[in-house]
């Protein structure tokens, strides 16, 4: 067993047992914390999948940034008695139930499937052509640079060098705009639903 | 690296999309339905950064990744405003008492 594999297990059990504790715990500050010990050693298992920049992300934007504001919702919204909301023990053991035969389906479906044969087919690679499968050699850390120039509208490995008439940009640019758009305005309208609503007071004279 | 397989990934996805699911279907408190979410979230961010990974999609999936997690953080931010005026006009969080609009 190499090192990469015991820390990927290791990454991936502290995963996976967060998000059963999320499920299992009945108090909203605990389910926070084991939402955040989840979403943090994911970002380790993107570490261990050669996505760096996904993965510095993921600690920046979820753990430090929407995982802190949940816990500040819970900080604002559960007082007391409220914060232990119970489900009744019926519903516990079929959302176990349900979530078993779930798990199981999926499960499943991923055994079955033959992820090789289906990315040469979705692809349309030439057979007598080798593609590495397995795992991608070339892309091993050092996506930085690359994401960057897709989301200015420039694929480093599409757009260089192809020929003149296929020069057709297949990068992110608008979908990026969109996003940033769409974030002003998710901000400005939950500032505007989230504000303290004062009552005016009466005019005197 | 080469003796994790995709299926790990692709198991430790269905994990977190289950107990996302299952979180969303059972838990309460309005919060809590927001945990669910993220988690459901998280389990396909797993499979895309997998698929980038060992597949011949390449970095393409890794650009809808940072999509994903961009709108999960937008998504958070109006869910947790629309609690809070919840929470400001029931003096509640339980989402079993948001029954105003029920036919």
């Amino acid at each position: 067993m190499t090192i990469p594999q015991i820390l990927f297990y290791i990454f991936a059990l502290v995963t996976c047992g967060g998000a059963i504790a999320v499920v299992v715990s009945q108090n909203v500050v605990r389910m926070a914390f084991w939402l955040i010990v989840s979403l943090g050693s994911l970002s380790g298992l993107f570490f261990m999948a050669h996505a760096d920049f996904v993965a510095g992300a993921q600690l920046l934007i979820y753990v430090g940034g929407t995982l802190v504001l949940l816990v500040f919702g819970v900080m604002l919204t559960a007082s007391g008695a409220q914060r232990q909301l119970k489900m009744s023990p019926a519903d516990g053991f079929l959302a176990a139930g349900v979530g078993t035969v779930f798990l199981t389906i999926i499960m499943s479906t991923v055994i079955s499937v033959d992820w090789d044969g289906v990315s040469k087919t979705l692809t349309g690679e030439v057979v007598s052509q080798k593609i590495p499968t397995g795992y991608n050699k070339g892309e091993e850390g050092n996506t930085i640079r690359r994401l960057g120039l897709g989301f200015l509208g420039i694929r480093a490995d599409k757009d260089l060098g192809a020929p003149e008439d296929k020069k057709i940009s297949t990068g992110y640019l608008l979908p990026f705009e969109i996003v940033s758009i769409h974030l002003l305005v998710v901000l400005i309208g939950a500032s505007y639903l989230a504000r303290a609503k004062r009552k005016v007071a009466p005019r005197t004279n | 690296m080469e003796g994790i397989s995709l299926n790990s990934f692709l198991f430790v996805g269905a994990i977190l999309f289950v107990s996302g699911i299952v979180c969303m279907a059972t838990k309460r408190n309005l919060i809590g339905i927001l945990m669910g979410v993220e988690l459901v979230l998280n389990g396909a961010n797993v499979n895309l950064v997998a698929f980038s990974r060992y597949s011949s999609i390449g970095i393409d999936a890794k650009f809808i990744a940072l999509f994903v997690i961009v709108l999960a953080a937008a998504e958070a931010a109006v869910a947790l405003a629309i609690a809070l005026s919840f929470y400001n006009n029931h003096q509640t969080i339980d989402v079993d008492q948001a029954d105003e609009l029920q036919g």
